[in-house]
């Protein structure tokens, strides 16, 4: 019997072990995890789940009882520590071995620490991608504690917004000149920061941590790069990931920023393929690699197609979301690239959306508060159809009825 | 116990048994129901756990926020009266016997 091994049991791994079984594939699959628990979903770890109004139950992907019902073998809390691929033999930390004739990889991005030059090894300093982080963290959260936020992307945003509607005092620092630098324009950056200084978050921008102090018990003593020192009772790092890599590495596999594939989810090893955080793929004429849940999800289902053989290319529709305080943030498309930005207020007060464009063609909507807007330049975006920039600029043109620019190529 | 019903686009019946406090959308993920992805988790973000309330439970169920009826209007499939999206829907005691329908597609 043809036997798949899945590694990593995450939101791509159990997405593309289920999709095997209704693809029709009949047989073996073993799911192999290095955490503790089966497959869950992380976007709220540092949102609802951090802010205790979502138990546990709530956050696992499928019942315990599918991969029963689907003949998914799960194996968690077990490490694949190494790939031979001419044997297609994998060893687990353990020693133990297991063969295989196809192999998933699904491993993630492992959050990247603060360096112990700067004081990153001590205790009292959390990363924020596991549950088990995420419980680490946890009891910090008492009101009038003091958290030092390192990181202004989307993950210690929301870990700031969930600190403050608690009733701690935040202080978030990025090193760049502004928050959200590397996925969002300065107009989506600005309307964050107006937000969480709203909250009383004290958000410093183009400044670096330049090292952290601690006596014992007693409070973190940051020094930061303006010279200037501050005091924390605990430290969350949101500097940003990389692709888990290091298994593909002993494979030999082709990587590029994480591990190489092709549209199809194959690596450079013909028996072996990957998707989600950890893969790199073509995408309009470029290779890109995202970190978001709907790429894990549609990436995996393709790649699961392609490893039985019925394999269509993978076209990335790239969506992501963002919760904080009561501000919805959505957004549709990929803005690579963008050289213009269009302000559109929305119907309702405090809505408003940002739409990218790349001369006339439509890259891209940031919708805070606004659905319909997120919505109408999603579908836009995947028809490869673009709205007159005028026409979006001008709030009385109903978004139902946007004027489209003559097809452009994008 | 609140019973549940979703009913597939094949016609199969899945009887599931609720519990106060969990959305809609998770009772069905809980109870390994097939055609809601919910690929957004219940934030209200992508519509892919669009259902059919039955007609007779319309009236009883809490009504839309206006965030869940701008996203249901980009859905597939949609009914002005009896479409919600089920992570939206927080079961309560009183949503026993409830019964509702999976659209064909999502998205
Ligand atoms: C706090 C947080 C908030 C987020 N919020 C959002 C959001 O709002 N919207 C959104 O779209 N995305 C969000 N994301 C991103 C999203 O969760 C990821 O893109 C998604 O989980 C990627 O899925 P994956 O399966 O590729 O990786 P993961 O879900 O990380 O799964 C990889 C798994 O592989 C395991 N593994 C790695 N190496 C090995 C090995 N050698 N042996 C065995 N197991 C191994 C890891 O332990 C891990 O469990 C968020 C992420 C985090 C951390």
């Amino acid at each position: 019997m043809s036997h798949i091994a899945v590694i990593g049991a995450g939101q791509a791994g159990s997405a593309l072990a289920a999709k095997l079984r209704t693809l029709g594939f009949d047989g073996r699959i073993t799911l192999i995890g290095a955490e503790p628990v089966p497959p869950y979903q992380r976007p709220p770890l540092s949102k609802k789940y951090m802010a205790g109004e979502m138990a546990l139950e709530r956050l696992y992907l499928r019942p315990t009882r599918f991969y029963d019902d689907q003949d998914i073998t799960l194996v968690t809390d077990t490490r694949v520590a190494a790939i031979d691929a001419d044997s297609m033999t994998l060893r687990m930390e353990d020693g133990s071995t297991l063969s295989t004739d196809q192999i998933a990889l699904t491993t993630g991005a492992d959050p990247i620490c603060l360096p112990p030059a700067l004081g990153g090894d001590q205790p009292g300093i959390y990363t924020m991608r596991s549950l088990a982080d995420a419980d680490a963290m946890a009891p910090e959260f008492v009101p009038g504690r003091r958290v030092l936020i390192v990181g202004g992307g989307y993950i210690g945003l929301e870990a700031a917004a969930v600190a403050a509607s608690k009733g701690l005092t935040v202080t978030l620092v990025e090193m760049a000149p502004r928050i959200l630098a590397r996925v969002a324009a300065a107009e989506t950056a600005d309307w964050i920061r107006a937000m969480h200084k709203g909250h009383g978050v004290d958000i410093r921008e183009g400044c670096a941590l330049n090292g952290l102090a601690r006596s014992g018990d007693g409070p973190f003593t940051a020094t930061l790069s303006d010279g200037s020192t501050l005091e924390a009772d605990f430290v969350i790092c949101g500097i940003g990931v990389r692709p888990a890599t290091a298994l593909a590495e002993t494979a030999g596999l082709a990587l590029d920023n994480g591990i190489a594939v092709d549209e199809f989810g194959r690596t450079s090893h013909d028996r072996i393929f990957a998707a989600g955080d950890c893969a790199s793929f073509p995408w309009k004429g470029q290779r890109i690699r995202l970190e978001s849940v709907p790429n894990a999800i549609d990436q995996a289902e393709a790649t699961a197609a392609t490893m039985l053989g019925q394999g269509a290319p993978y076209v990335a529709r790239p969506w992501f979301w963002s919760d904080q305080y009561d501000v919805k943030l959505q957004i549709a498309g990929l803005n690579t690239g963008y050289d213009r930005v269009i302000v559109r207020p929305g119907d309702k007060p405090g809505s408003q959306s940002h739409w990218y464009f790349r001369g006339g063609t439509l890259l891209a909507v940031d919708a805070m508060n606004d659905p319909r807007a997120y919505m109408t330049g999603k579908r836009l975006i995947e028809a490869g159809q673009s709205p007159l920039p005028e026409a979006v600029a001008d709030a009385t043109t109903p978004l139902k009825s946007l004027p489209l620019a003559a097809s452009i190529a994008a | 116990m609140i019973k549940i019903t979703f009913i597939t686009a094949d016609g199969a019946e899945h009887v599931t048994e609720g519990r106060a406090g969990l959305s809609l959308m998770e009772v069905a993920r809980m109870a390994d129901v097939p055609g809601i992805l919910a690929e957004c988790g219940g934030a209200c973000s992508c519509s892919t756990c669009h259902v059919h309330v039955d007609p007779g439970w319309v009236a009883q169920l809490p009504e839309k926020d206006e965030m869940e009826a701008d996203l249901l209007d980009f859905a597939s499939d949609v009914d002005e009266a009896t479409s919600r999206l089920s992570c939206q829907i927080t079961v309560t005691v009183d949503m026993d016997g409830l019964r509702v329908s999976i659209p064909a597609e999502q998205g």
